[in-house]
């Protein structure tokens, strides 16, 4: 089969033509692309060349001999995370606290969101959420220093203790590490149970007024009208919810719990997050930590992507 | 008013106290924090109980604001606040306009951005490449590695995508080009976002503790949070805040109410803001949790 040199000489045309197209189009956006410049070296300079700098876990990192000089070790401190039981136990005391997050810290604003749509006057709701917000623009360190404030030896909660209640000693709230797990979950509870209802509230202000009027008319009360009609309204944010806080079981929130721990509570109180910090910064293991903080980015990363994946099944947007 | 059954109204009640008791909770620390920073030396050594005091005292406040390092890092905090802001809308707008008209390697370009709420190289290679950049033990690293939130810059983009195509394609007939475009026409059109999401930026510096205590070593460089942590949850008053002014005052305030006032002098801005937030936040969450 042959080809006319003419159809050749048009396909190289309109090669050609599309190419110019293209440089006229982009010459045309250039402000446009000049825009983004500044964005998009911060994406590269502090996002992706960090990616790149996660070849270090690989190797056995000195500052000195820089990426390049290093010896390179494969996965030797992937096996080393494994065998070591410091770790072992460091990723058992993240799942650990994760797990009461879930069951404690999870439901609190579906059932404060609740109480609030059950309130009558609407001034009142109003001066409540208002309140109940607030505490989620206080930053870790203002909220654990109140708690460390009362909690203390010598704060307000052990002087009721001792002199309301006769108790004998001081209760070490902050030392005995039996109470560090119930005061982190205490603590996301206080910070952010108000600001959690907020996602809630906005699902039940679109269920139709109608609904609760004709299920007075058929005689429903207001337990059967939470069950079939307030309830309903929120589940899909729920199950979602839900599942998007298991898709994030491996973050504990570092600023939280670096400001709780102390030489008391360590050895429950480490987390994935802070054992990072600990080795890598404490410690200048830089390579041993990246490896650690690798293992759970891409945990993480599949975790979020299934939660996501999950969610979508679920029938409803995605967050990604 | 319709019939209502005992049950009812019990509910109704108790609904409402509980609520109500939440709310003391929520406020209790501050009206008690408050107080207590007030009290005179005598009057805190002698009471268990100190709910109100019955003589007001400055001492703790004079104490803070006498305080070299104090005063130091309070004003760190501002300029990084002040500066950060203002990094972050110019950042944050500029690459959400851009991305959100119709040029060529757009959705790869989002998608990079989405990627970085993913997966991200983690604490050591962000902390070496801070170290790099010369970054380290400055202010500036508490901005610039911040300077986008990926997040903020997609809801921008989904703003500036709703604005009416109409208005920008009658600029460019009168001969505008993208950059007036953008200066002249979408930014003053977006004014109430960039004022919700500068109250968002701004608080986020206030409050960020973080990057303090993993990029500056050098304590003459701390904002006003990781000293706050060194007076409060390490209870270290005197080195956080300086040795020689205790020798200062005659008889130094007990440490107890140097760390209430200190907390509290730390919260006051977030207080003055806080009204200004409430008008944003419930929209910007939503659109948040609707579109990503």
């Amino acid at each position: 089969m042959s080809v006319s040199t003419g159809e050749l000489h048009s396909n190289g045309q309109l090669r050609a033509d599309k190419r110019k197209k293209i440089y006229a189009k982009l010459w045309r956006d250039r402000y446009l692309y000049l825009l983004i410049l500044p964005g998009v070296l911060f994406f590269l300079v502090y996002r992706y060349i960090p990616m790149l700098g996660i070849v270090i876990a690989f190797q056995n990192f000195s500052p000195f001999l820089g990426f390049r000089g290093s010896e390179w070790v494969g996965l030797q401190h992937f096996r080393t995370i494994f065998a070591d039981p410091e770790v072992v136990r460091v990723i058992w005391n993240t799942l650990y606290l994760s797990f009461l997050q879930i069951v404690f810290a999870f439901p609190a604003p579906i059932i404060l969101a609740l109480l609030l749509n059950e309130l009558r006057s609407e001034l009142y709701k109003r001066l409540i959420q208002t309140i109940v917000y607030m505490p989620h623009f206080l930053s870790w360190v203002i909220v654990v220093g109140i708690f460390v404030i009362f909690l203390r030896g010598d704060g307000l909660v052990n002087n009721f203790l001792q002199t309301v209640l006769g108790m004998e000693q001081s209760v070490g709230f902050l030392t005995n590490p039996d109470y560090f797990r119930p005061l982190i979950v205490l603590q996301v509870i206080w910070k952010e149970v108000g600001w959690g209802t907020i996602i809630f509230l906005a699902a039940l202000a679109g269920v139709n007024p109608e609904l609760y009027e004709a299920a007075t008319v058929d005689g429903a009360n207001r337990w059967r009208k939470m069950w079939h009609i307030t309830l309903p309204a929120i589940r899909t944010v729920i199950v979602i919810l839900f599942i998007l806080r298991l898709g994030s079981v491996l973050d504990s929130g570092f600023e939280q719990i670096f400001l709780m721990l102390n030489s008391f509570n360590r050895e429950i109180g480490e987390v994935l997050d802070t054992y990072v910090y600990y080795k890598g910064i404490q410690q200048t293991d830089y390579s041993f930590a990246t490896a650690v903080g690798l293992f759970k980015s891409i945990v993480g990363l599949v975790l979020i992507v299934g939660a996501n994946y999950l969610a979508k099944r679920f029938g409803q947007e995605g967050v990604y | 008013m319709k019939y209502r059954s005992i049950a009812d109204r019990i509910f109704d009640w108790v609904n409402s106290i509980a609520l109500a008791l939440l709310a003391i909770i929520m406020l209790f620390p501050f009206f008690y924090l408050f107080s207590v920073s007030f009290t005179t030396l005598d009057e805190f050594l002698r009471s268990e109980f100190l709910l109100w005091p019955k003589k007001w005292a400055t001492d703790a406040y004079e104490y803070i604001f006498h305080s070299k390092s104090f005063i130091r890092s309070l004003w760190i905090t501002i300029y990084i606040t002040v500066i950060g802001t203002a990094i972050n809308l110019a950042f944050t707008t500029t690459m959400a306009y851009g991305l959100s008209r119709k040029i060529i390697g757009q959705r790869p370009i989002v998608f990079l951005v989405l990627f970085t709420m993913l997966f991200s190289g983690g604490m050591i290679p962000s902390y070496l490449i801070v170290k790099e950049t010369g970054l380290l033990d400055t202010v500036w690293a508490l901005i610039l590695p911040a300077a986008i939130g990926p997040f903020n810059l997609i809801i921008f983009r989904q703003f500036f995508m709703d604005i009416p195509h109409e208005i920008q394609e009658s600029a460019i007939m009168d001969g505008a080009n993208d950059l007036s475009i953008f200066y002249k026409i979408i930014l003053p059109l977006s004014k109430p976002v960039l004022a919700a999401f500068s109250l968002f930026y701004a608080v986020g510096h206030w409050n960020n503790y973080f990057s303090g205590i993993l990029y500056l070593n050098d304590a003459t460089k701390w904002p006003i949070q990781v000293i706050l942590r060194q007076i409060v949850v390490q209870s270290d008053a005197v080195n956080a805040l300086g040795a020689a002014n205790m020798a200062m005052l005659e008889n130094p305030p007990p440490p107890e109410t140097i760390q209430m006032a200190a907390i509290l002098v730390a919260t006051v801005p977030i207080l003055i803001v806080y009204p200004f937030l409430q008008k944003h936040f419930a929209k910007g969450v939503m659109i948040g949790s609707i579109k990503g």
